[in-house]
């Protein structure tokens, strides 16, 4: 058991040199990096670190897709006690300006020329930046800008400086202490600047080792590690279980290649969230439509055999030798090659997080045979706090509390945690900390929800977002918008849905449609359409939304509690909501009180009773330019059903 | 977002496209020397490479070009542009040896080709080098994007068909030329960024990706002059600045001279570093793209419908 991970890295080094690290696609190959190679790489960085000058303490933004030698830099800055902070790699440049002059960073090893520009752009800003170093030199053999070099020429100058220093390296790795700062997370944040989350070697590597004996992890995992590594989870999948448990961690190829990648990997331990497997089953769904009539067949009796037989076999409960044996035939034609298809033949414990998963969408993945869990944690808490047994998972709970964590509700129904994983603090923010971390100990999560009968955690909403109604016919009812829109959008017509009611007599909902999925729907039924903007329009598509909002509305009304929650009137936005115009967060979580702010015509329009609102909205493009996106939106009224008759 | 880095973002190009932007961002860049060597130097812009001279094609009693004379340098990128039927297409089968013209000669290296037959020249032309794209495209649609662009390393394969029908399973010279010629292609693949597409149809894909992995074939010949007849036709603003990326990044990573016809005039003054304006068969321009907008000809023949 080591204190910090850069002795994980030398330990591993050390009892296991050629066993693979990492592994990363090139020119068409996976190419495998040992852990002796690696402790070698991350060696050289360290002294090329050194010869430019970083020391203990300093901050290291990181920026880039996952790349072997951007890990090996969050290593090398560890070693000798800098701190690696990840950034988001698709944020505009703008968007770290914060983050560099919060952290007083001097130094970047960011992946490409992509990332070169941006911050070359923000360097007026950021005077405290000296040196940036690249890792793919495609496109920058040009750039003369000062302290500007690749990864290469650092690795060259920290060879000739581990020749004028032998066993410096050692010293330094030796010096760590667990209780030392091990990296800086940037929430996305709904309001105000983001924050840089500390955590020290101990806090993660606690962690890391409790999740790993929740799962039993061993060293032969394997992982493929495409989510941005800014965010908690990735880190904390892909580098420190990594470096605790010492599996695997497989780099894709690229962004758009994630998919393949994955069926050649065949990962055995995999982590996501919601919306990517939304997608995965949103691209096996379209694809057997199209497919032909005698497979549709088969597809559809197995599913249905999956379904009601599936999610029991997964949860070990008794089930008929019949069925049993009808499922295996299932097995064999459709389920094996379907998780095969997906990428998920080797997963033995997949987890998703980060925001509620559809009912459906949850047992279609345990249907088929993949061990798909859910899991609670955040940025501050080092991920883990529940997790769900193997066994025990439901699409409603997000499990037990594990190892070392203590769960306590307040008042409010806020839930509190304690662990050995918390955050040490708030970079340079003590008002921030002292709000979410009391004297006690207790971290104020900001969740609401509460522990079942069977001691499983249940999230209703965002704490303070828990509203109420005033007036009409609820007045005084509770309103958790996420809730509703997490019901609206488990449809898969639905991409966003905002829902609006807190301090008002009912509830009115924006509603962002899946351009894939209604545009595919469209297709079968004949309705052209030149756009996202033009297919929103159409009165097909609000007739299909219509349909769903009823839906939700049923089943909101089979609760007392919930029926004031229904929707009332609704429509279907003219754009899509996107981070890039401060809608979302970078992981597309709405921005509620952002979006009022900007569509309050529309929310007047919804609740003055008007049926349709002129509306023109300025958009910004990937590129960086602006534009303007306008339309006339018409407003749907939606049936709603009273809580004491059931659903027609 | 990551396609779009150097083609649209003027203040943080890279000095290599400073003067193609009118040179109203050169040297703004942060931290860049003042006496940097200017661009076309750093790219060893120099010899001429590629000379038309005197050229007269007609079809029958039309005449297509009427002694059109031009030189492409070394390294540089060259356009070619004028109002449809202007000509274009027909100056670069003339250079790329489709066509004969009745007067004039094509000088590749000082080399003249015309006393060739036809087929030997365009052999010749393609073992000297010269790889073209094609306006309406030219793959095979039933093949694979990986064997595609494979078929680009055609001429540069030594063994003979029989040695590679025969080959053993396990080595032999073909096998081990194969390998050389895959990591090749790969290597295209990877700077195209085509990797999710590798075995996919290319009749399955977008037209703006068949297009990049019909350039990607034209590379595969590691030429050292690319002809690209209308490499953005048909496509959308994004897809276009993609092509425009890697049509600098060719330039600039390989040292390819490129001799481009172009519709679109944004594309054709950002990138050029010169070009030649054809109008009805004639040249009625020639040089850096701001002296070309300022030339009354052009903006009569071209522009004017635009001014």
């Amino acid at each position: 058991m080591e204190q910090t991970f850069p002795r994980w890295l030398l330990a591993h080094a050390r009892q296991r040199p050629d066993a693979p690290a990492l592994r990363e696609k090139e020119l068409g190959i996976w190419q495998t990096l040992s852990w002796s190679a690696l402790a070698a790489l991350v060696r050289d960085l360290a002294h090329g670190f050194a010869a430019a000058g970083m020391t203990r303490g300093q901050h290291v933004v990181v920026v880039g897709e996952n790349r072997p030698r951007l890990y090996a830099s969050m290593l090398a800055a560890q070693s000798l006690g800098a701190i690696p902070v990840p950034l988001y790699q698709d944020a505009v440049a703008a968007e770290f300006v914060f983050p560099l002059k919060n952290a007083e960073v001097a130094y970047a090893v960011v992946e490409d020329q992509e990332q070169v520009d941006k911050l070359l752009e923000i360097r007026d800003q950021c005077p405290a930046l000296r040196r940036v170093w690249f890792d793919d030199p495609r496109g920058l053999r040009h750039y003369e800008a000062q302290g500007l070099a690749s990864l290469d020429s650092l690795c060259g100058e920290g060879r000739a400086h581990a020749l004028r220093h032998p066993g410096w390296f050692e010293r330094e790795v030796d010096a760590g202490q667990a209780g030392d700062v091990a990296a800086m997370f940037f929430t996305s944040g709904t309001t105000g600047h983001p924050k840089g989350v500390v955590h020290t070697h101990a806090t993660l590597i606690d962690r890391a080792l409790a999740g790993a004996r929740f799962d039993k992890l061993t060293p032969r995992e394997e992982v493929l590690a495409y989510l941005p590594c800014a965010w908690i989870g990735q880190n904390i999948f892909s580098y420190a279980q990594w470096l605790a448990c010492g599996y695997v961690v497989n780099c894709p190829e690229s962004a758009s290649t994630v998919s393949i990648d994955l069926k050649e990997i065949g990962p055995t331990y995999y982590f996501a969230p919601p919306r990517v497997f939304e997608g995965l089953l949103t691209s096996v769904m379209i694809r057997m439509e199209d497919a032909g009539a005698v497979k549709r067949w088969l597809f559809a009796r197995c599913m249905a055999l999956a379904r009601r037989v599936g999610p029991a076999l997964m949860d070990g409960q008794p089930v008929g030798a019949w069925d049993r044996f009808k499922y295996r035939l299932g097995d064999l034609a459709i389920y094996g090659p379907l998780r095969n298809s997906l990428g998920f033949s080797r997963v033995r414990v997949a987890y998703t997080a980060g925001e509620a998963i559809g009912p459906d969408l949850f047992s279609f993945y345990r249907s088929i045979g993949i061990n798909l869990k859910q899991l609670y944690g955040s940025t501050e808490t080092a991920v883990f706090v529940c997790l769900q047994p193997d066994h025990e998972a439901r699409s409603d709970t997000v499990g037990v509390p594990i190892d070392g964590v203590e769960i306590k509700l307040a008042d409010n129904g806020e839930i509190l945690v304690r662990s050995p994983g918390l955050l040490k603090g708030y970079y340079k923010n003590p008002e921030a900390t002292a709000e979410v971390l009391g004297a006690d100990g207790w971290y104020r999560t900001g969740d609401a929800g509460f522990l079942d009968a069977g001691g499983h955690l249940k999230i209703i909403d965002r704490a303070k977002d828990v509203g109420r109604l005033r007036g009409g016919a609820h007045d005084g009812a509770m309103f958790a918008p996420k809730y509703v829109e997490n019901k609206l959008k488990f449809f898969a017509f639905v991409k966003e849905a905002v829902a609006f009611g807190d301090g008002r007599d009912r509830v009115c909902a924006f509603i962002n449609i899946d351009v894939e999925a209604v545009g595919n729907w469209a297709e079968r039924h004949n309705l052209p359409y030149a756009g996202y903007t033009d297919l929103a329009g159409k009165p097909e598509v609000y007739a299909l939304i219509k349909d769903c909002v009823e839906q939700v509305n049923a089943d909101l009304a089979q609760d007392e509690r919930l029926a004031g929650s229904q929707i009332t009137r609704f429509l279907v936005l003219h754009k899509e909501l996107d981070a890039d115009d401060g809608e979302l967060t970078r992981t597309r979580k709405v921005r509620r009180a952002a979006i009022a702010e900007k569509y309050r015509v529309l929310i007047d329009a919804l609740y003055e009773g008007r049926t349709s609102q002129f509306i023109e909205t300025a958009v910004r493009f990937e590129d960086g330019r602006a534009g303007k996106v306008a339309a006339d939106l018409r407003i749907e009224e939606a049936r709603t059903f009273s809580p004491t008759r059931r659903a027609a | 977002m990551s396609a779009i880095a150097t083609a649209d973002a003027p203040a943080l190009a890279p000095p290599a496209s400073g003067d193609r932007q009118d040179g109203t961002d050169a040297g703004s860049e942060p931290g860049a020397p003042a006496a940097a060597p200017t661009p076309a130097a750093r790219r060893g812009v120099g010899e001429v490479i590629l000379e038309v001279a005197n050229i007269t094609l007609s079809f029958g009693g039309v005449k297509a070009l009427n002694d059109i004379s031009f030189d492409v340098r070394e390294h540089e990128i060259r356009a070619i542009i004028g109002p449809n039927g202007a000509g274009k297409s027909s100056m670069l089968n003339c250079i790329n040896g489709v066509y004969q013209p009745q007067q004039g000669r094509v000088l590749f290296r000082g080399e003249d080709m015309r006393q060739l037959g036809p087929r030997i020249r365009l052999r010749r032309m393609a073992e000297m080098g010269v790889a073209r794209t094609f306006q309406n495209l030219a793959l095979f649609k039933g093949m694979s994007v990986l064997d595609n662009i494979m078929s680009g390393r055609n001429l540069r394969m030594r063994t003979g068909l029989l040695a590679q029908a025969l080959r053993n399973p396990w080595w032999s010279p073909a096998e081990r030329e194969e390998i050389a010629h895959r990591e090749q292609v790969e290597r295209i693949i990877d700077f195209l960024e085509i990797q999710a597409h590798r075995k996919t149809p290319v009749g399955r894909l977008p037209y703006g990706l068949q297009k990049r992995v019909d350039l990607g074939r034209a590379l595969a010949m590691e030429p050292k002059v690319l002809l690209l007849d209308e490499p953005m036709a048909g496509m959308n603003v994004e897809e276009k600045q993609d092509m425009c990326r890697f049509i600098l990044d060719v330039n600039d990573e390989f040292g390819t001279t490129i001799v481009l016809i172009e519709h679109d005039m944004g594309v054709v003054m950002d990138i050029s570093d010169r070009v030649v304006v054809l109008d009805y068969g004639r040249k009625i321009g020639d040089g850096r793209p701001d002296e070309v907008r300022a030339n009354e000809d052009v903006i009569r023949a071209y522009l004017g419908a635009s001014h």
